[in-house]
């Protein structure tokens, strides 16, 4: 599989990633480049294996549903570009 | 008196507990290394003097008091990519500008509970992408290695470049690195250090900026065998902050050096002989089966077929994560912001300008594997070859192999700026070869010197364990660094 330009803007698009058409164009070399090196999985024979979702086998750990930390709100904003009395601040979203 | 920056760690916690030196002695030596070749080498992206001298102030008073920790007074770098409060911690990257995080990583808090102290955040690849440290925002590494006659920089590896160099250069006494793909050992045999990536699960991840959560491991670079187990014993823990965390005690690693491999079945897979690798490597391979095989192991042959499968592999399941791990960089939390017309403007700008070539391509691939429709071709696949990759360790392990030797890189270091790897994102990926399947299948590998190359390069052997078994393979290890001896660059710098 290959993807042509407009793929490589939709993508830019959906990770939130702004592209100028120069830096598109070099991103399709690029990502097809990658693309052609990833094919080769196609000829593994997969049928009947399982995806591996646990790199480790291990029970869930789980914890009692109790607050267990909190109260850091000061902490939370301190390293935001823009905050106001413990809100984050970003351009206006609803007219 | 020898420099006191030449000491192992072993060697300075001998002399603090006999009270022959200070540990603010010890420290004023690294600071004032440091200060001298950081430079040229670009090592450390944020030196901590005063934060160091205090610790290691506490540290002679704990000393004296006779409650010194496992680490007392040991001077470490510590990668850029562990949060360490109120210390810049960016993953050398420009989005997480004037990042200084409001808590320490378990892994950093467990070295500081046990004594260590802190010099500084090491360069690495930006969010860990990259094998020569030249994707870092803050410049690429130089290698203190040079090849013989040679004034050419080479790159120290990646992702953990910084922590690499420091530990040859001797700018820190041992360093934390991480290794999601290689990033610990392929750093290591370019340096002629010593660096093991535990079992996925060891040393918990919280407080670490994620690049891919099911790969990303951290553990130690250190000047010997010794100085890895004394780190590892420190750096692991039981976390319940980490859910991966495996709730197994951390044994005393240091103890397994010295004991014997005899009648130990080390596998030798043939599929890591590559087409184009260097005879030298091959060489080193062999020398490698020699030094077991006369320290009383057993060698045999084995197969483990999907290897050539783990790096395509790998070029699905790490994107796929980053690029899901990578979406809280927005502009509004930490780090970076560039204005815009709205919202999403803002989020565009910010990403466009924060993340380097390396990454937003990773993060491309990610989000294009990841987009409805191609999940179950690329990543579901992904995902069941990595079962496939993980089986076939299973299954040399089930017959009776303990440990498996192999390269640990295709070559020696390489130059800074290599044309030929610029141009192909592809190629630089190959020097992840030997060490990505490791990865995939959450195994224990370890990377030791092994000799120079015909450059005077150089070049390291990996063996790869069971999971949990970090034991074996520092005993193994230890092994081929008797026979091989230790290797130091001669200062240029």
């Amino acid at each position: 599989m290959s993807v042509d330009l407009a793929t490589v803007k939709r993508v830019a698009r959906l990770a939130r990633i702004a592209v100028s058409e120069e830096e598109a164009e070099r991103m399709m070399g690029e990502l097809n480049g990658i693309l052609g090196f990833v094919e080769q999985l196609s000829e593994v024979n997969v049928d009947g294996v399982e995806p591996m979702t646990s790199v480790t086998p291990m029970n869930m750990k789980k914890r009692t549903d109790t607050v267990a930390d909190g109260d850091k709100a000061a902490d939370i904003v301190a390293n935001a570009p823009n905050s106001d009395r413990n809100f984050f601040l970003v351009p206006k979203v609803v007219e | 008196m020898t420099e006191l920056t030449s000491l192992t760690i072993a060697e300075a916690r001998a002399k603090l507990s006999a009270k022959e030196i200070t540990a603010v002695e010890l420290t004023d030596a690294y600071i004032a290394a440091i200060e001298a070749a950081n430079d040229t080498i670009n090592a450390y992206v944020a030196v901590t003097p005063e934060k160091a001298r205090e610790m290691a102030k506490a540290s002679d008073a704990r000393i004296a008091a006779g409650k010194a920790g496992a680490l007392e007074g040991i001077p470490l770098g510590i990668k850029d990519l562990f949060g360490t409060e109120g210390v810049h911690t960016q993953a050398c990257s420009h989005i997480l500008d004037g990042f200084e995080p409001r808590y320490e990583s378990t892994v950093t808090q467990n070295l500081w509970n046990d004594g260590a102290v802190m010099l500084g955040k090491l360069n690495m690849d930006e969010f860990a992408m990259g094998s020569s440290n030249e994707t870092s925002y803050y410049g690429p590494v130089k290698n203190p290695w040079r090849g013989k006659n040679s004034n050419l920089d080479l790159v120290p590896g990646g992702s953990s470049g910084g922590s690499a160099a420091a530990v040859a250069a001797h700018l820190c006494a041992g360093a934390t690195a991480t290794d999601t793909g290689g990033s610990i050992r392929q750093p290591a045999a370019f340096t002629g250090t010593v660096g093991i990536k535990p079992t996925y699960g060891r040393c918990s991840r919280w407080g670490v900026v994620a690049f891919a959560s099911s790969l990303d491991q951290a553990g130690p670079i250190a000047r010997d065998v010794r100085d890895a187990a004394i780190l590892l014993k420190s750096m692991a823990s039981i976390d319940p902050k980490d859910t991966t965390s495996v709730d197994l005690p951390v044994p005393d690693y240091e103890a397994s050096i010295g004991k014997s491999i005899k009648g130990m079945k080390i596998g030798i897979p043939k599929e890591y002989r590559v087409d184009g690798m260097p005879e030298e490597i091959e060489t080193l391979w062999q020398q490698g089966i020699a030094w077991l095989k006369d320290a009383g192991a057993e060698i045999v042959d084995i197969s483990l077929p999907h290897t050539k499968y783990a790096l395509p592999a790998y070029y699905i399941v790490a994107p796929a994560e980053a690029s899901s791990n990578l979406a809280r960089y927005d502009g509004v939390r930490y780090g970076l912001r560039v204005d815009g017309k709205d919202i999403i403007d803002m989020y565009e700008k910010t990403r466009a300008a924060g993340f380097g070539q390396e990454v937003k391509r990773r993060i491309m691939i990610g989000t294009y594997v990841l987009s409805a429709g191609y999940y179950d071709a690329y990543y579901l696949r992904a995902q069941k070859v990595r079962t496939l990759i993980k089986r076939d360790f299973e299954l040399v392990f089930d017959a009776g192999v303990d440990a498996i030797l192999t390269p640990a890189t295709p070559s020696s270091a390489f130059g800074i700026a290599d044309e030929d790897l610029a141009a192909d994102p592809v190629k630089m990926y190959l020097n992840d070869i030997f060490t990505v399947t490791v990865n995939m299948a959450g195994l224990p590998g370890i990377a030791v010197p092994g000799g120079l190359d015909r450059k005077g390069l150089p070049l390291g052997l990996q063996l790869i364990g069971k999971p949990f078994e970090e034991e074996t393979l520092f005993k193994t290890a230890h092994v081929i660094e008797q026979a091989a001896g230790r290797f130091t660059p001669s200062k240029w710098w």
